[in-house]
């Protein structure tokens, strides 16, 4: 029974971590950039949430209601004024703007919080859980994780496939140059992308700062997790982040059950097996 | 009444000079085709008018608005649309995606989908299916459809035939007839001259950049053709010096 505990613990787990890559993966699929700050923006939500809640007692639904379109807005914002640049110079600039980017916030956090680790408190949320079996205790925060995942999945797919700037979207990472012909104004369309990658980055690093504890520095080893999900499930594909991410998650867990030191090391593990024997990943993406 | 005018217009590539001292108009309701040997500048000057190629000199007037310096995006909302050579369609949207994506800056006007699936019915009949599925003449009417569908009033059509079966090439050809019925003025480049010559009103014969001929079909022998085409012997083929 504790095997199959840890099975479905790792497929929750594993929401929490689609979610977190989503970003990652809307921005590498649309233009190509990876976002080596992808992980320290999750932390600045965290500590943004924590201020939040902090100063004005408000319940945390309200920090994330907050938060994530603040977020939003500033994703477009970033893309317009700073990476918009770099795009035009080329992909190893975009790389060392981001990776800039992430030293930039690291400090600013360091800076301002200090160097201790925090967590935000969820109150019953956070700890509580029902019991599915005698054996088996699903937490909510797990669950409402997962759920949340696989809502907001599903709701960027049904924006790029039904709507015409979500369609402008996945024209505009096909083939950039014929989708401004057919009338994408490629700084909006990619404005929308990052205002889309950090919105889901906000909420991610929300539930994470409820789950485990965060520092100003947290920020790249979560960065890793997320381009584990995204390499495993195959890139530029949503649904292939959502697996991704479960099967990370999946595996993580199971290795906790064998040995609590080999949970981190068995991900990794995953991830070079896939890299090495399928790179295209489980559901290679054909849209972003 | 003059739809699109280009006036003295240069386009480089780099160090290469593509365009140079190009002048050339499209009367509204017009079919223009611009002939001439590879190299010589006609994709280029579909791109420059539909605004992915920048121009160093000239200038481009549309619809009586100035738009040399106008974005492409914007280009297509002021009506011109254009059938990139090689098709370009989107490989990971359906067919009927692709016809979606040319109505984003949508145009008032009679072209809809149902519209393009009359014209082409194998079309409605396949709109769920990947666009990297279809033959290259079928993917050439789904690139037409997809510039028809912002309602152009000029479309720009690059290289139709290339790479295509002649007898897909006349199939394709026939339905301009349509669309210059719809009101819609063309801009052919097409390297099969005969083509070129049966479905256009004027001919322009491109060399090394520039315009060397300028006709109605019927108004040009096929020696003045010819001799346009490969630069023999004719006066404005030799004003300048080569090589620069």
């Amino acid at each position: 029974m504790d095997w199959f505990n840890a099975v479905i613990q790792g497929l929750l787990l594993g929401g929490l971590y689609a979610l977190f890559a989503t970003g990652l993966s809307i921005m590498f699929g649309v233009m190509r950039v990876v976002n080596l700050a992808h992980g320290d923006l999750a932390v600045v939500a965290s500590f943004l949430a924590l201020s939040m809640v902090n100063a004005t007692n408000a319940p945390l639904w309200v920090a994330v209601v907050i938060t994530t379109p603040l977020f939003a807005v500033l994703g477009y914002l970033t893309q317009r004024i700073l990476l918009q640049r770099s795009l035009r110079v080329g992909p190893m600039s975009t790389l060392v703007v981001t990776f800039g980017l992430s030293i930039v916030i690291q400090n600013v956090l360091l800076k301002i919080y200090s160097a201790d680790t925090r967590t935000l408190g969820g109150g019953g949320f956070a700890t509580g859980s029902f019991h599915l079996t005698n054996d088996i205790a699903i937490p909510y925060l797990s669950l409402a994780t997962f759920v949340l995942a696989v809502v907001v999945i599903v709701a960027i797919q049904l924006f790029l496939s039904r709507t015409g700037l979500g369609r402008m979207l996945r024209a505009s990472s096909d083939d950039p140059d014929t989708a401004t012909l057919v009338g994408a104004d490629s700084r909006h369309v990619y404005g929308i992308a990052t205002a889309i990658a950090f919105g889901t980055v906000a909420l991610a690093g929300i539930m994470m700062a409820m789950r485990s504890s965060f520092d100003p520095a947290t920020g790249p080893s979560r960065l890793l997790f997320a381009f584990e999900a995204v390499v495993i499930g195959g890139l530029g594909s949503l649904w292939g982040t959502l697996l991704g991410g479960m099967v990370l998650g999946l595996t993580q867990s199971v290795g906790a059950q064998i040995d609590p030191a080999l949970t981190i090391l068995l991900g990794h593990l995953v991830f070079l097996a896939v890299l090495a024997f399928r790179p295209q990943g489980l559901l290679p993406g054909r849209t972003a | 009444m003059t739809l699109l005018s280009v006036d003295a217009l240069d386009v480089h590539y780099g160090q290469l000079q593509a365009i140079r001292d190009l002048s050339l108009t499209v009367e509204a309701g017009q079919v223009v085709a611009m002939i001439g040997a590879n190299g010589a500048g006609k994709s280029t000057l579909l791109r420059a008018l539909a605004g992915s190629n920048h121009p160093s000199g000239g200038t481009i007037t549309f619809a009586g608005v100035d738009i040399t310096r106008v974005p492409a995006h914007r280009r297509v909302t002021s009506g011109i649309a254009l059938v990139p050579e090689g098709r370009r369609l989107f490989r990971s949207l359906t067919v009927e995606e692709n016809l979606l994506t040319g109505a984003y800056r949508k145009r008032p006007g009679p072209w809809t989908l149902e519209r393009v699936y009359e014209m082409f019915p194998w079309m409605g009949d396949r709109r769920r299916q990947s666009s990297a599925q279809l033959s290259g003449g079928e993917q050439q009417s789904v690139a037409i459809g997809r510039a028809l569908m912002s309602n152009p009033e000029l479309i720009l059509i690059d290289e139709l035939s290339l790479g295509l079966a002649p007898v897909i090439v006349r199939r394709i050809y026939g339905v301009l007839p349509t669309i210059v019925e719809q009101g819609t003025a063309a801009l052919i480049v097409e390297q099969d001259v005969s083509q070129a010559l049966r479905v256009a009103d004027h001919v322009h014969c491109l060399l090394e950049g520039r315009s060397v001929l300028d006709g109605a079909p019927d108004e040009l022998s096929t020696e003045q053709i010819e001799h346009a085409y490969f630069g023999i012997a004719h006066p404005s083929a030799h004003e300048t010096p080569r090589g620069d």
